[in-house]
């Protein structure tokens, strides 16, 4: 694959929110604000790069039947370096995000990119992924905290909105408004793309790391539970 | 002792209620969306699923809660908290899962399929997290994640109720599949903003 598809593939075609379906979590929570979805976003996109380049140049080094806490820790000691960096040159971004800064470590995206292409791909290109993957979710953070921020609060990074902000629908920026704009975005890309993306009939499971134990779940009833 | 038989009952009762109704853990602080929207699909994988996070909240935070304060905080390592707690209940999860098979293999058979998918279950380190930053002592963390494991076995089945009946409906093209889904979980969620005043009158 060439380079630029594995950096540009992360915007829009397997974009991690709206095609992949992953890090639902703190899309939907952190989406309340423009400026909280940037932050948001660029603290898991350094996350995303360090724990790709990281896992990548290991891949060979970690066994492979004790790799997911492997990544776990790794990715978990990157988010402790991104959370004492924002504690300590951004305060308010931190008070913003509160709890959903150190729920990075279990964002499925950073984690399935490590068990979907990391443990696969060369060093340089999982940087790339990394930084698509991770620009792909500023991005999806970012047009829907415009959304929810326009219509909720009349406001757009701090600027007044003039007649909305009069009008706000405060519902918006409320959780039913971050489930309700998440669900007609999703229904927007797959009307443009006609289906052409990954057709979700269930709830896609592709990226997560738990897809194992998931799959196993509908296949089988009362099956016996393995390792993820 | 006679200090800890003392404690604030009606503090408690109102911790539980509001992280039950008024805080719930899926639908107010979006914690927990992947098995939420996931494994709501048939009632008895959700009842299944919400009662293995129960127990894995309640076991996680009798165990983190100590962790915190009597190996991390003395020490000076209050910023290792999120990888200590990581692996922490991950070791759990695995335990859990051991002793079941080998002890009660009926419990494990009911309970085994959902325990892997909960170790990257952000509502478990989320609660535990969480009892920190609120300053809740033991028995407050306790009951706190007695009621978001609730809160969120109340949302699942809930739910799950919802998406059977959604199952016949003719829903637009576009919407299918999980749009449709979010769509309706935002109306559970409104449903649940009916709760908000009930609480701080409880007592009043």
């Amino acid at each position: 694959m060439n380079k630029l598809k594995i950096l540009t593939k992360g915007f829009i075609k397997e974009n991690p929110v709206l095609v992949l379906v992953l890090g639902t979590c703190p899309t939907l929570a952190v989406s309340t604000q423009a400026s909280n979805a940037i932050g948001m976003g660029l603290a898991a996109t350094v996350v995303l790069l360090c724990s790709n380049i990281a896992i990548s140049a290991l891949r060979k080094v970690i066994p492979d039947k004790v790799r997911i806490p492997c990544y776990i820790v790794l990715i978990a000691g990157f988010v402790t370096i991104v959370q004492m960096l924002i504690k300590a040159f951004a305060p308010e971004l931190d008070e913003q995000l509160g709890i959903y800064l150190p729920l990075i470590v279990v964002n499925c995206i950073i984690l399935g990119r490590a068990e979907m292409f990391a443990n696969k791909n060369t060093v340089l290109d999982s940087a790339l992924d990394g930084i698509g993957m991770g620009i792909g979710f500023t991005l999806a953070l970012f047009v829907m905290a415009t959304i929810r921020e326009i219509l909720g609060s009349g406001t757009w990074l701090g600027m007044e909105i003039p007649v909305l902000i009069d009008n706000n629908i405060s519902i918006m920026t409320l959780a039913p408004g971050g489930f309700f704009v998440f669900g007609c975005l999703i229904a927007l890309v797959n009307k443009i793309s006609k289906g052409k993306t990954i057709r979700k009939d269930d709830f896609s499971c592709r990226g997560c790391p738990s897809a194992a134990a998931c799959g196993k779940l509908k296949s089988a009833e009362g099956g016996e539970g393995s390792e993820a | 002792m006679e200090e800890l038989m003392h404690f604030d009952f009606k503090g408690l009762v109102i911790i539980l209620m509001s992280a039950v109704f008024v805080n719930n853990y899926v639908l107010q602080r979006f914690l927990g969306i992947c098995p939420f929207l996931g494994v709501s699909k048939k009632l008895d994988q959700a009842t299944g699923m919400s009662i293995a996070v129960i127990f894995v909240m309640l076991l996680a935070t009798a165990v983190t809660w100590p962790i915190q304060y009597y190996l991390l905080d003395p020490n000076d390592l209050g910023y290792m908290q999120t990888i200590v707690f990581i692996l922490v209940i991950a070791a759990l999860v695995q335990l859990v899962e051991i002793v079941l098979k080998k002890y009660v293999p009926s419990l494990h058979a009911a309970l085994g399929v959902y325990l892997p998918l909960i170790t990257t279950n952000c509502a478990v380190l989320g609660v535990t997290i969480l009892n920190i930053t609120e300053n809740y002592d033991f028995a407050a963390s306790m009951i706190n994640s007695l009621g978001s494991g609730l809160g969120f076995f109340l949302a699942m089945v809930l739910f799950s109720g919802v998406r059977s009946r959604m199952e016949g409906g003719d829903t637009p093209e576009a919407f299918k599949g999980l749009p449709i889904t979010l769509v309706a979980a935002s109306i559970v969620s409104i449903s649940f903003f009916g709760f908000a005043g009930v609480i701080e009158h409880l007592f009043s």
